[in-house]
This record gives C-alpha cells, sequence and structure tokens, in this order.
C-alpha cells in the first residue's frame, strides 16, 4: 500500500524535517507484517513529496498467530491487503512517522505547528461510497477531495466499478493533524476486520481524534465501525462452510440508517405488546436471533418462562451476553436460550404458550417452510403463534432500492399481503388454528405497511 | 448349591454390616458388577466410613446402578440394604429398566458379625450399630416379596454363606438369540384358517396332523390367532401342536389374552369376535388344560438370532427389548396407548415405531394396515386379513413379505385401514420431517470403510445453520462429495505441484495404474435426478412436482432459479432417454458427480468481491508505486523497483489466470456441464467399477447431447513405465500450460485398499498458473514459494477420506432404503466435517 503526502510551498523541504526522514535516502523500516521504505521522488521546485510504500508480506499475515485469532486466516488468502490503505497504513504511520504523528520535531520545533499545503494522495483507498461517502468523512474537516474511479475487470464491463478509488486529498493543516485524521479515518473505510484490533488498540485509536472526532457529524457512525469486530469461532467455522461468502456480517449500516431501526422497534413493540396481551406462562421465540424482542419481553412483561431459539449460536452468544452475563442475574431465572432449527422435529418447542417468529420465515427458501409449519404448528403447537414478515408492496416507497430488489440480502422472498394471507389461511387451515392480520408499521394507502403480522390461535 | 438368578437383575444384599456381604460379592459375581456403598462414600469423601456423606454417596449409587441398568448389565448393591424405604428406591430404579429385583439376605449371627468388625479398624462404631441393622432387617424380612422382589435366596449362617458355589444365570423366557432362522413371521390370523393354511403352502409348509412343518423354516406367529373370524379353533389347534413340536413359536395377542381370562373364570365382555371363538370352541372343543397351559405359556415377546430381530403383538420399545416387567407385557399386548379414545372409539395410539431408534429389526401387528407398514426397523404385518385384507408373512432374514388375500369380509373394520395408492409411504411420510436429535451434539457415525467417525459438537452445529438456512430438501440430499487432497509439494524449485508428486504417492501405496483426469475449473456440483413423477414420490418422498436436484457441495440449490433446474434436468432426462440408460441400468433414477461451468455463474459473489477487486486494487497500487519510483533518483531504489515491477506482472498474471473461467450465461447453453462419476442407481453404488467405467458414461452423454455436455480428457497411466508417466506430465504441463485447472489422478478402481492405511481415492495436481488464484498473485516470488512449501497435507488427507467414507454410507444406506436420518446422518456428517479448520487452499 502507498501513501504519498506533498507540501507545496517555498519552503516545501520542511516536510522532509517534519517527517524525520532523509530525502537524501531510502528509509526502510520493519514491520510486523512487511516492510515499509519512505522515498522522495523527484518533484519542481516548490513542491515536495514523501512516499511511504508498504510491502506487506500477505502469507506471513495469513500465518500469523494475531491472524488466526482474529479469523483472517479463513480463505481470504488472495486478498488485497497488499495493495489498499487499510489499518495496516495506519499501523505503519505511527511507526515510520512517529514523531510526527505525535507532534514531536527536534530539529525544527516551530514546524509542529506551521500549517502547510499538504496534498495527500492514496492510490487504492476502499470507499465503495464513491466521492460521496468521502465528502461525509474528509469534508467536514476541511479538505478538499478529488477522486478517481476504475472498472473493477475492464474485461468484464458488467461486473460494475471497483470499490477502490485513487484518492487525493488537499488542506492546508500542520502535518500532524493530517496524519492524525489518516490514522483514525483510513482504517473505518476499510471493510473488512482489522485483524489487530483489540480493546486497547480502539482506545488508542480514539484518542488520536479526541481533538476533533467531538465535533464531527459522523462521530456516532465512525466509533461504531470500530466496535464490529470479534466472531466466535463457530462463527469461523462458518465462514469455512460457505465459500460462496454470502453467510458474512451484514453489510455496513450506512449514517442514514434511522429509518430502518425505527421500523424494527415498532415491530418489536408491537408484538410485546400483544404478546403481554395474551398473559402467557411460557413463550417461545423462534429465530431470536441476538435478543432484541427476548429483550423487551423480560423488561415490559412478567412473562415467568421465556426461550429464545436460533439457530446462529453466534447471535446466541450475543444475546447470552447481554441478557444473561451482564444483566448478572436479573433475568436468567426466566429466560432460556436454545440452539435449535426450524426445519427439524424438536421437542424442546412443545409445550408453550406462544411463539413468535419475527421476521424470520423470508430467511428461509420457500420450498422449507413446509417443514417450518410442521414444526411450529404441529410439533410446538403453542395457543397462539405471531409471524411478521416483509410486505413487499411498501417496497416502492423505500428509497434508493432497485426495483426486484429485497431488502436484506438474505431475504429468500418478500410476500405481498395477498400471498402472506393467502399461506397463512392455508396452514391455519391445515393445522386446526384461526388466524388474524394487522399491518406494522405507517399504512400507505395503496402499497400498505412496511411489515404485516399474522396471529395464529387455537 | 448354586443360586439362580434372571440373567438381567438387580441384586441387593442385605444383611447387617459384618455379615460377609462384600466377601461374598467378590467372591461370585465381577468386581465392576457390584456396586457398594461404602466405595461410594469413599469415592465422593476419601473416607468409606463417613456417615457425613451419605446423601451424596447414595445420589452416587443410583447414578451407577440406573447407568448400568440402562445398558443391560447385571448389578450387586453392596450396602446394608435393611431399610424398606431405600429398598423402594432401588426397586423403581429396577421397574424403570424393566429388570427383575432379587436379594439376598444374609441372617449371619450377631456375634459374627462383631468380630468381623472387629478386624477391621475403621469400623470403631459399637456392638449396638449392628444389632439395630439386625432388627430392622428383621422386621422387614416378612414383606420382601411384597415389596417388589421376584427372587430371595436367604442363607442363614456362615455355613450356608460359603456352601454357595456360585451363581447360575438364567436366560429370561423371551430370549432365543440362540434361534438364527431363517423364520416366518405370520400377522395376525383371526380365526382365518383357510387363509392361513394357504399361506403356509405358499411358503412351502406341509401341514401333517395340526403340525406344520418346514424343512429349513420355522413359524413365529405375532399373536391374535383367534376372533372375529370363522375358526378360532383350528388355528389354535395348528398352533399349539406346532408350539409344542418346535416348528413353531408364539407371542400372546391381546384377544388371546383375554382368552386366558376368560377361561380363568375372570369377568370379561364377549365382544370383539370373542362370542365367536367362544361359540366356535363350544362346537369344536380344545382341551381347556392344555389351551390354558398354551396361553398362558407365551411369553409377552420373543427375541431371536443374537438380537438382530424381535416379535411382539403390539411392539416394543427400544429399551424394552429382552427384559421383563408388567410395563412391557402391557406394550407388547396392547402397544402404547395415551389412554383417551379416537373418534372411532379405539384407544388413541403413541405411534412407538415413528420414536424408535433401535438396531434390531421388530416385527409385529395388531393394527391392521393396508399393506405391511415399514417405518425405521419396525414392520407390522397386520394386513387385516379377518376385515377383508390380506393374511401376511415376512421372510426373515430376506424381509420380504408373502400374502394372500382374505376370502371374504369376516368382519366389518370399524377403523378404515386400506392406503392410498398415491400417497406417501409411511416412512417417508416420518421422513418430511427429520428430528434434532439425530443431527445436533456429538456423534459417532459408523461407515462400512471406516468405523466410528467421531463429529464434534461444534461442528455439528455449524452444520446445523448451514443445513437450516441454506441446504435443499434432505430428501433430495442423499450425498455430499468429499473434499480432495492436492499431491505433496513439488521438489522442483519453482513450483508448488506437479504430477510426479501424485504418481509417486499412488506407487508408494503399491498401485501400478492410475488414471488421470482433466480437472474442470466450475463449480461442483451434485445432480439427483428421477426418471418420473412416481419415482419421486415412491423413491424419494417427494410430491411437489419436482423431478430431482442440483445442488453443490455444501448443499445448496445450485441455481437459484427453480426453472433453469428444471431445464437443465429435462436435458439430462432426454439424454439419458436416449442412451437406453433407464432399461440399461434398470432403475428409475440416478446420482451423478459433476463440475458445472462456468466458475463466474456460482462464484459471482467471489468474484466481484474478492478477486476482482484484488486485481483492480493491485493494478492500481503497483501502477502508482512504480510511476512514483521511476521519479525517484536514487541508487537504493532499484531492488524495490525490481520488486514492485514484477508485483505489477504477477497482478496482471493473476487476472489472466481467473478470466478463462468466466463467461456470461444468458442461456442453457452457455453453461458446461462435465460429469465424472455416476454414483449411484437402483440397488447399487457405483463403486465396483472403474474410473474408466465412469468416464465412458460420461461421454455417452457428451456424444448425445454436446452442446450441454461438456467431455473429460483423461489419459491412463502405467507407473512402472518412465515412457507412459512422462506422456502423462507433457500432457499435464500442456493442459495447464493452456489455462486448464489441472488434473485429478486416481486409482483406476473406486475404492482401493491400501497396504497399510486406506489411501486416497483421489489427489488433485494443479497448474502453475491456476494456483494464483488460490495462493495469491505474488506467490511464485522466491521468497513466498519457500514459506507456501511447507504445507502439511496429513489433516486434509484424513479429512478427504473421512468425508469420502461418509458419503459413499449415504448412498448405500439410500440405496439399502434406509430411513432417511440414517442418510442424513452421513450427509450431515460431511458438513460438519468441512467446517474443521484446515488450509482452504489445499
Amino acid at each position: 500500500m502507498l501513501l504519498s503526502i506533498t507540501n507545496t510551498g517555498p519552503d516545501a523541504s520542511e516536510l522532509g524535517y517534519l517527517l524525520h526522514k532523509n530525502p537524501a535516502n531510502v528509509n526502510t523500516t520493519p514491520l510486523a507484517f512487511g516492510e515499509a521504505s519512505v522515498f522522495y521522488p523527484d518533484t519542481p521546485e516548490n513542491e515536495c513529496t514523501a512516499v511511504l510504500l508498504i510491502e506487506v508480506d500477505p502469507i506471513a499475515l495469513v500465518r500469523s498467530k494475531g491472524a488466526r485469532q482474529a479469523g483472517w486466516a479463513l480463505g481470504q488468502y488472495v486478498n488485497d491487503r497488499p495493495f489498499v490503505a487499510s489499518s495496516f497504513l495506519s499501523t505503519a504511520i505511527s511507526r515510520v512517522y512517529g514523531t510526527a504523528l505525535n507532534g514531536t520535531c527536534q530539529k525544527r520545533p516551530e514546524l509542529v505547528d506551521k500549517e502547510l499545503d499538504l496534498t495527500t494522495r492514496i492510490p487504492a483507498l476502499p470507499a465503495p461510497g464513491g466521492q460521496q461517502q468521502l465528502e461525509r468523512i474528509f469534508a467536514p474537516l476541511g479538505y478538499d477531495i478529488a477522486c478517481q474511479s476504475a472498472e473493477l475487470d475492464p474485461n468484464f464491463p458488467d461486473w460494475g466499478e471497483s470499490p477502490y478509488r485513487d484518492v487525493t486529498l488537499r488542506r492546508k493543516t500542520t502535518l500532524q493533524s493530517l496524519l492524525q485524521h489518516l490514522f483514525v479515518l483510513i482504517p473505518i473505510l476499510d471493510r473488512q476486520k482489522h485483524y489487530w484490533v483489540g480493546d486497547e488498540e480502539i482506545e488508542k485509536l480514539l484518542a488520536k481524534g479526541k481533538d476533533w472526532l467531538q465535533d464531527h457529524p459522523e462521530r456516532d457512525w465512525i466509533v461504531t465501525r470500530y466496535l464490529k469486530f470479534q466472531r466466535g469461532l463457530t462463527r469461523e467455522a462458518l465462514a469455512r462452510l460457505a465459500p460462496e461468502s454470502e453467510i458474512e456480517e451484514e453489510e455496513t449500516t450506512e449514517p442514514t440508517g434511522e429509518k430502518k431501526i425505527s421500523l424494527h422497534s415498532i415491530r418489536l413493540d408491537r408484538v410485546t405488546e400483544l404478546v403481554k396481551s395474551l398473559t402467557p406462562a411460557s413463550v417461545l421465540d423462534l429465530g431470536c436471533g441476538e435478543g432484541k424482542l427476548l429483550y423487551r419481553l423480560l423488561k415490559k412483561t412478567s412473562i415467568p418462562q421465556i426461550t429464545g431459539m436460533d439457530v446462529d449460536s453466534r447471535s446466541l452468544e450475543i444475546a447470552q451476553e447481554r441478557l444473561i452475563t451482564r444483566p448478572r442475574g436479573k433475568y436468567d431465572k426466566r429466560l432460556t436460550l436454545i440452539q435449535g432449527s426450524l426445519i427439524y422435529r424438536d421437542i424442546r418447542l412443545s409445550g408453550h404458550n406462544v411463539a413468535t417468529l419475527v421476521e424470520v420465515i423470508e430467511h428461509l427458501d420457500s420450498p422449507r417452510l413446509d417443514a417450518l409449519s410442521r414444526v411450529v404448528f404441529e410439533c410446538a403447537r403453542p395457543q397462539h403463534i405471531i409471524i411478521t414478515t416483509p410486505n413487499i408492496e411498501h417496497n416502492i416507497l423505500f428509497d434508493g432500492m432497485k426495483p426486484g430488489q429485497l431488502r436484506h440480502r438474505d431475504h429468500r422472498f418478500e410476500w405481498t399481503r395477498a400471498e402472506f394471507q393467502e399461506w397463512s389461511h392455508k396452514v391455519a387451515e391445515t393445522h386446526g388454528y384461526q388466524v388474524t392480520f394487522e399491518p406494522l408499521g405507517e399504512e400507505d394507502p395503496t402499497h400498505g405497511a412496511p411489515s404485516q403480522l399474522a396471529h395464529f390461535s387455537r | 448349591m448354586k443360586l439362580h438368578f434372571p440373567e438381567l437383575s438387580l441384586i441387593l444384599l442385605i444383611g447387617p454390616s459384618g455379615s460377609g456381604k462384600s466377601s461374598f460379592a467378590k467372591k461370585h459375581f465381577l468386581p465392576t458388577e457390584v456396586i457398594s456403598s461404602d466405595v461410594c462414600r469413599g469415592l465422593v469423601s476419601d473416607d468409606e466410613n463417613n456417615q457425613l456423606v451419605s446423601g451424596e454417596a447414595f445420589a452416587l449409587l443410583e447414578y451407577l446402578i440406573s447407568t448400568r441398568l440402562k445398558l443391560g448389565r447385571l448389578t450387586v448393591v453392596d450396602a446394608t440394604n435393611v431399610d424398606p424405604a431405600f429398598r423402594k428406591q432401588l426397586i423403581t430404579i429396577a421397574r424403570q429398566h424393566h429388570c427383575l429385583p432379587a436379594a439376598i439376605v444374609f441372617k449371619t449371627p450377631a456375634g459374627i458379625c462383631h468380630s468381623h468388625n472387629a478386624q477391621r479398624p475403621d469400623r470403631d462404631f459399637g456392638p449396638h450399630v449392628v444389632r439395630r441393622q439386625i432388627s430392622i432387617m428383621r422386621r422387614g424380612l416378612k414383606g420382601l416379596k411384597r415389596e417388589g422382589f421376584r427372587k430371595i435366596h436367604t442363607l442363614n449362617s456362615v455355613d450356608e454363606i460359603d456352601a454357595i458355589e456360585g451363581i447360575t444365570r438364567d436366560p429370561l423366557w423371551n430370549n432365543k438369540q440362540e434361534i438364527e432362522g431363517p423364520l416366518d413371521i405370520i400377522g395376525d390370523v383371526h380365526g382365518c384358517y383357510d387363509e392361513l393354511v394357504t399361506l403356509l403352502s405358499k411358503l412351502d409348509y406341509q401341514i401333517e396332523g395340526n403340525i406344520a412343518r418346514h424343512s429349513e423354516r420355522t413359524l413365529v406367529f405375532v399373536g391374535d390367532l383367534i376372533d372375529r373370524g370363522p375358526d378360532s379353533p383350528k388355528v389354535l389347534r395348528l398352533v399349539m401342536e406346532s408350539v409344542t413340536a418346535g416348528t413353531a413359536y408364539c407371542v400372546p395377542g391381546n384377544h388371546d389374552a383375554k382368552l386366558l381370562r376368560h377361561l380363568n373364570g375372570k369377568k370379561v365382555t364377549l365382544a370383539h369376535g370373542l362370542d365367536l371363538t367362544v361359540d366356535q370352541l363350544e362346537k369344536d372343543p380344545i382341551d381347556q388344560r392344555d389351551l390354558c397351559d398354551f396361553l398362558h405359556s407365551l411369553v409377552s415377546h420373543l427375541v431371536f438370532d443374537g438380537g438382530r430381530l424381535v416379535v411382539a403383538h403390539a411392539g416394543i420399545k427400544e429399551e424394552m427389548i429382552g427384559r421383563g416387567s408388567g410395563a412391557i407385557r402391557e406394550m407388547c399386548l396392547y402397544g402404547d396407548t395415551t389412554g383417551e379414545k379416537d373418534e372411532y372409539g379405539f384407544p388413541v395410539r403413541l405411534d412407538w415405531s415413528a420414536d424408535y431408534r433401535g438396531s434390531a429389526l421388530v416385527v409385529y401387528g395388531h393394527t391392521p394396515v393396508g399393506v405391511p407398514r415399514w417405518l425405521n426397523r419396525t414392520v407390522n404385518i397386520d394386513t387385516g386379513c379377518v376385515f377383508g385384507g390380506e393374511l401376511s408373512a415376512l421372510r426373515y432374514p430376506e424381509n420380504e413379505t408373502v400374502s394372500t388375500p382374505a376370502l371374504q369380509t369376516y368382519a366389518e373394520s370399524p377403523k378404515p385401514f386400506k392406503v392410498d395408492p398415491n400417497g406417501l409411504s409411511p416412512q417417508q411420510h416420518l421422513d418430511t420431517l427429520l428430528d434434532l436429535d439425530d443431527v445436533i451434539g456429538r456423534k459417532i457415525v459408523d461407515t462400512r470403510y471406516l468405523h466410528n467417525l467421531s463429529i464434534r459438537e461444534e461442528n455439528a452445529s455449524a452444520a446445523l445453520e448451514v443445513m437450516s438456512r441454506f441446504a435443499i430438501d434432505p430428501r433430495w440430499l442423499i450425498y455430499l462429495p468429499p473434499t480432495m487432497s492436492p499431491c505433496a509439494t513439488s521438489r522442483k524449485e519453482d513450483w508448488l505441484e506437479r504430477p510426479e508428486e501424485a504418481f509417486a504417492y499412488f506407487a508408494s501405496e503399491g498401485q501400478s495404474n492410475v488414471i488421470c483426469e482433466e480437472k474442470h475449473m466450475g463449480s461442483r456440483a451434485n445432480i439427483v435426478i428421477v426418471k418420473d413423477q412416481e419415482t419421486a414420490r415412491t423413491r424419494f418422498g417427494i410430491n411437489d412436482g419436482t423431478l430431482g436436484a442440483i445442488y453443490s457441495r455444501t448443499g445448496r440449490a445450485f441455481f437459484k432459479d427453480p426453472k433453469l433446474c428444471e431445464a437443465i434436468l429435462d436435458r439430462l432426462r432426454s439424454a439419458l432417454d436416449k442412451n437406453n440408460f433407464w432399461e440399461e441400468q434398470e432403475t428409475n433414477w440416478a446420482c451423478l458427480d459433476c463440475e458445472i461451468m462456468p466458475w463466474s455463474a456460482k462464484a459471482q459473489d467471489l468474484l466481484t468481491r474478492q478477486y476482482a477487486p484484488v486485481g483492480s486494487a493491485g493494478e492500481l497500487y503497483t501502477n502508482a508505486a512504480n510511476d512514483l519510483i521511476a521519479k525517484a533518483n536514487h541508487p537504493d531504489i532499484e531492488a524495490l523497483s525490481d520488486r514492485i515491477t514484477s508485483q505489477q506482472k504477477n497482478v496482471q498474471d493473476f487476472r489472466a489466470a481467473y478470466r478463462p473461467y468466466c463467461w456470461d450465461t444468458p442461456g442453457i447453453d452457455d453453461y458446461k456441464i462435465a460429469p465424472f462419476h455416476l454414483l449411484a442407481t437402483e440397488g447399487q453404488v457405483h463403486t465396483d467399477k472403474t474410473h474408466t467405467w465412469h468416464m465412458d458414461f460420461n461421454s455417452q452423454l457428451t456424444k448425445t447431447d454436446p452442446a450441454l455436455f461438456q467431455p473429460t480428457r483423461s489419459k491412463l497411466v502405467d507407473l512402472n513405465d518412465p515412457v507412459s508417466t512422462g506422456d502423462a506430465t507433457r500432457w499435464w504441463e500442456e493442459l495447464t500450460g493452456n489455462g486448464g485447472e489441472g488434473m485429478v489422478v486416481k486409482p483406476t478402481h473406486f475404492l482401493v485398499k491400501g497396504e497399510r492405511a486406506p489411501i486416497q481415492p483421489a489427489v488433485k495436481c494443479r497448474g502453475k498458473e491456476y494456483l494464483r488464484i488460490i495462493y495469491g498473485p505474488d506467490y511464485l516470488e522466491e521468497r513466498h514459494l519457500k514459506q507456501l512449501k511447507n504445507r502439511g497435507l496429513k489433516k486434509k488427507q484424513s479429512l478427504a477420506l473421512r468425508e469420502f467414507s461418509l458419503g459413499l454410507e449415504a448412498l448405500h444406506r439410500f440405496v439399502e432404503r434406509a430411513p432417511l436420518r440414517k442418510v442424513h446422518e452421513c450427509v450431515f456428517s460431511v458438513l460438519a466435517l468441512e467446517s474443521e479448520p484446515i488450509d482452504p487452499r489445499l
């Protein structure tokens, strides 16, 4: 990967002092993941450019202990790490340009606070959101941004644009604050996990941002990006099973995810209210995920027995952490978490009063719904079953959704209201249940509510 | 003198401390058969006399007893056992496991107990303790029988104790394990004598007097000999005399048991055909004493052939087999009922056979069914003769049924029992949903190639998620392919893999001939195809109109669009039709192993999210770096410049390496399918064929439909002939030089046993340029290759063998018509093993 910094002005060569790297030499520094070189290409009179070039050793990376622990050794052997600006670049900045980053310059201390006309070029920066995304992040800090895009593969124009941009940032600023900005912001643009991130590292990073991150309009998003890391061992095992890379962490929630969050809350609140009104002794949340509905049920109702089931053991670990480990005994008498599946007969599911499946069925291939309905309606057979699913008719009202596109990568289908009702009636009839429907979320006169709920009872 | 006990008993030694129980137990039983309360005290507290831990010690004692009885092991309890309340707990445990409780009472005189205790320094309690124990024991002795002990031996003195020479373990009455057969098991006769005679003659029995005889075979009746039918006395006479003559066995049915109660003078309603039988017996009497003795002698169930076959009238649960208790008799006579009645006024029956997981075949009757009803390892052969159905027999060990139709309807069945000819079989119906318990947790799977393969819990958990979220219907998923190991790392400097090592591997395993098959660069796919809807229903239990499946190596639908899948299956079916495949193979279905091209069709995501971005990033970076380096006028920069220049070239070569495997697929003919194994057809798993045979099958398809089916080039190699191996090596070099992925080297036969351990069924040998896709653009750089050459294959090879065994086992089980869960167990295990952490580049 590569970072070049150009100082423009009559005293352009001051850059060399600040960086503490002699322009007359090729300076090399060994790093844990390769080797860094700093050199100065020839430039016009009033310019000085320092190039930091890092040769990453991908094999050493894959085989390193840290990589294994962080789940990096998972088949990403053909990877972009050697080429693109990532958290490795931050590490290199702190190792190679450490004095400048910390605001020291022994020979010319007066230069530290001097504002310079600095142009930074990063030839391969992961920025799938393009100019717009870069503007959101760098413009609030005063940078002029230029970025050039390329095709993913010129032989296959259909494949679309490359996620990498050749980016140039320009601003009058001190070298220290430029390096601090890059140090913090480059890793967050990178969609990959930061293989080295531990709690201390996060703190270190945030310390570099303390002067300016506070007032950055995207502060919350920048901070959350740092906290999306650790994956359990099972998760890794799963990733090994899915070479087609379809089991992945969810797509990054971009800064404008607010609408989505509120819809999900509406859904969960309504289901909670409905379950509460049924005053059950025992509730099953099938496909409980990380436990958002469970949390509401625990907090807002006094239902004595609540069971959360999911097939994803990583989600269950998170639910366990949130609802049992951290609240220390607050809920553990009422809550049971189990790993299970909606397509295998499971004796543990019988004997409950209410079962909920909130936004679950659309994650199953439709031919497997017969198995699901037998497990839920025939084996579990609670008095009440509450199922919610998106209403595809409503999608047309969402911004930025292409025609035919579903709301989530993993959705196998989304139903119209008529389709959902037809299926529900058939299932209810087969298994001896009554069913009623209600819209979830703000209802549009033509396209209906964003989500729909069916309440089965017997 | 010897003491007799049933072979599976819970024997309580009852007697005060010092009465000689432990010495007796030591002398007459295996040390592991004796569970001692003192030892349990010691195990939990390091002190065998610690009375403060009695609660914990007895909990352990009960656990040990319960576990042993569950596993069918005779168990002796060495404790004082003088307290009736404590004995009651132990009897409850014995009952739970259908074992007979027995007791040996030690009436050793108090004085001797004291002197025994005095010799042991750790027993420093006073004589009052023993006195109290003796008095409690005496008070309880009379009640032992009432408490439920079926066998009680009392030893009144030291002499009597010493006089016991040993313990004889009597087999239970149901134990006919030494009878191997062959047997013919006859369903519920219900007085249908004429049909019985017809059936027996179909089975080649001669009837001499009232005795049915066959020169080699023996009869077994599942009970319900009488009631409703026209001639119960004749049936009774034939069965009684045959049993007495030793040509037949019989278990009792509920009707037979009811007759016995009637004959014994108990108050019984004469209904459900018993009225008829009583009338018939009046006209055609049988000696009442003989009849009572016969009916009384019938044992709830019989276990034959080393435990492989069980016959019980209404069925039996796995944990009851070979044991004796009141609960077992109830189950065997009446089945598993809830106590409720159904709409026809019949007891609501729980389907014990749906939950049956035993390996013994259970043959039963009791509930009429339209055709013999196979479910798990059970078969109901009551085909309702008396209701106008058929009288059926099961030939064992052939497992074929033979039936004869009823001559008339003697009684109306209160409940319809004929089957819908277009419905699913009971097994298929049950198998529409599999049980979670059969897949999760740690599992041991036995295959016919490798024994006792263990599946770890976390791997099963990962497989559960993939199976649940992504896999196709398990009824189509009868196989998953194994992973394949590469050949050993090349010794040549600039290479990672070369044919020499592949040849050397098989030569070192004693093979002299191998076949090299071109390895297509697409995506692995398995195809299950049926000839018609009828086959989909009868053979796969699929009733939704689909006529096969194409799925990936992780069990998910290969094509997102079901119509495309259907269209490809149609093309394959018509190619098979044209080759007379169905007739030649005598099958209506097939399972194929294939590669489907282009790679980009399935790996589009991988390409656009990983491979192409790497190429694009690599180009952006190396171009920029080279420009900047070129401007740096410094002698020290040359080495860096060289490195970046070659990196630039590597990135270009990397892009060139994946590009040939990518093309658009607007139409069906843009796909290319290369089948390389015909894995299985009806009755056969084709692992007994050579790979040449499999390749011939493939070339038939490519000749019939060359637009869709792609030929696979192959070459036979004589490993002892350097010309032949040299030829093959050049062939490989040419193949890979032209953008081919590489080749797979296999022994000429599908299944080969090595001289020591089993050998790899195939190893792959991949091309130099292709490996850039796997190991990254720069992998051939000396500094990288040096590290990469250090790779271990042991784990990968072991995994490949385990998965290979499991995959083939799944097919064998499917071909043998095992319940789906037995097939699924293997398929699920392949998926679980695939989640083991192994370098995915291998």
